[in-house]
């Protein structure tokens, strides 16, 4: 359970993001932030969702929503030359031929993908 | 009022895998192998890292140990047993250690270079989950499971069994008492990350060090790759 502190992180670096952008108003408020996860990446959106309430208080992100968009693991076949999607974490093997595989391309995310800010009426 | 989209791309723990950059940087300047063992409170990383450090040093290596833990120094004091320099990291509540911590044990470490040592070991907190999200900076994870724990351990926690560079069986001495299936433990293993290499061990017995031994004798030479 290291959700607390992921989601602190992001709200920090969302408001850092928002005071250094160079022509944001001030009052600048954020509507919605979206998230790129992997299926991987051993953080489950709901306890991501659960936090964002209190730790975005008192911070520019109040009352903003978290979009969490969960992206699948992608594992790279060399015998058949090609990227395969899996459709869970229990079995590293090509779907298409099962060939074990531990190339992966993707999975592991845990990224800010976008912001959607709503400006202020007093311009700085 | 006007409303818009602000595009970001950032990772989420940048400033630990800058962290965890700098320190892989430094560990290779320095020739030391550093290695981050993970595993679930009650598998045995203590006495596995103990018998491992003995070992290690009976031939005569440069060893030294982090050793994670939410609370007390306990683990620290049993590993300085084997005689090699062991400092505590206490989280306070925190579930995984992070490259900052790290860092910041690396520093005023009495008695301690990274320069001066062949081996550093990371003995992470207990916890299945939380550490496979932040890098260390070492060469080599390894996940620990032990025969008491149930094989389908590595499906239930698959981001880490995946994230690992090898990964070792303790208490095989109790495997059979315990009903232990050897076969479906590595099938699993192998299911999720195909082609690990898995060490079978004992730390009371001392079966299987001789195997872990030599892999790090191995990684030892292709070391800074």
């Amino acid at each position: 359970m290291h959700e607390l502190s992921i989601v602190s992180s992001i709200v920090e670096t969302v408001t850092e993001t928002l005071a250094a952008l160079p022509d944001t108003s001030r009052g600048a408020r954020v509507l919605e932030v979206r998230l790129r996860v992997g299926a991987l990446a051993s953080v489950i959106p709901e306890s991501l969702e659960f936090c964002w309430g209190i730790a975005s208080e008192g911070t520019p992100l109040e009352g903003s929503k978290l979009v969490v968009n969960v992206l699948p693991v992608v594992i790279h076949c060399v015998p058949c030359g090609q990227d395969a999607e899996l459709e869970g974490v229990q079995s590293f093997r090509c779907p298409r031929c099962g060939e074990p595989c531990s190339d992966m391309r993707q999975g592991r995310e845990l990224e800010i993908d976008s912001i959607e800010i709503e400006d202020g009426e007093e311009k700085l | 009022m006007t409303t818009r989209i602000v595009e970001l791309r950032r990772g989420i723990l940048k400033k630990n895998d800058e962290l965890a950059a700098a320190l892989r940087a430094s560990y290779t300047a320095a020739g030391v192998l550093v290695l981050n063992l993970v595993s679930s409170p009650g598998t045995g990383k203590t006495a596995f890292l103990e018998r491992t450090l003995k070992e290690l040093k009976a031939k005569g290596l440069r060893v030294a140990a982090l050793v994670g833990d939410l609370e007390t120094d306990n683990d620290a004091r049993r590993l300085a047993s084997s005689g090699a320099p062991v400092r505590q990291i206490n989280t306070h509540g925190i579930c995984h250690l992070d490259a900052e911590m790290i860092g910041k044990h690396l520093d005023g470490w009495e008695g301690v270079t990274l320069g001066g040592l062949d081996y550093l070991f990371i003995e992470n907190v207990g916890n299945l989950v939380c550490p496979s999200s932040y890098d260390l900076g070492e060469k080599i994870r390894v996940a620990l499971l032990s025969v008491t724990e149930g094989e389908d351990k590595p499906l239930k926690y698959p981001t880490l069994f995946n994230s690992a560079d090898a990964a070792v069986i303790t208490k095989i001495d109790i495997a059979e008492p315990c009903g232990f299936d050897r076969e479906l433990a590595l099938r699993n293993i192998n299911e999720i990350r195909p082609g690990i290499r898995i060490f079978e061990t004992s730390a009371k017995t001392g079966a299987g060090m001789e195997e872990w031994l030599a892999y790090l004798a191995e990684e030892r030479v292709g070391r800074g790759r």
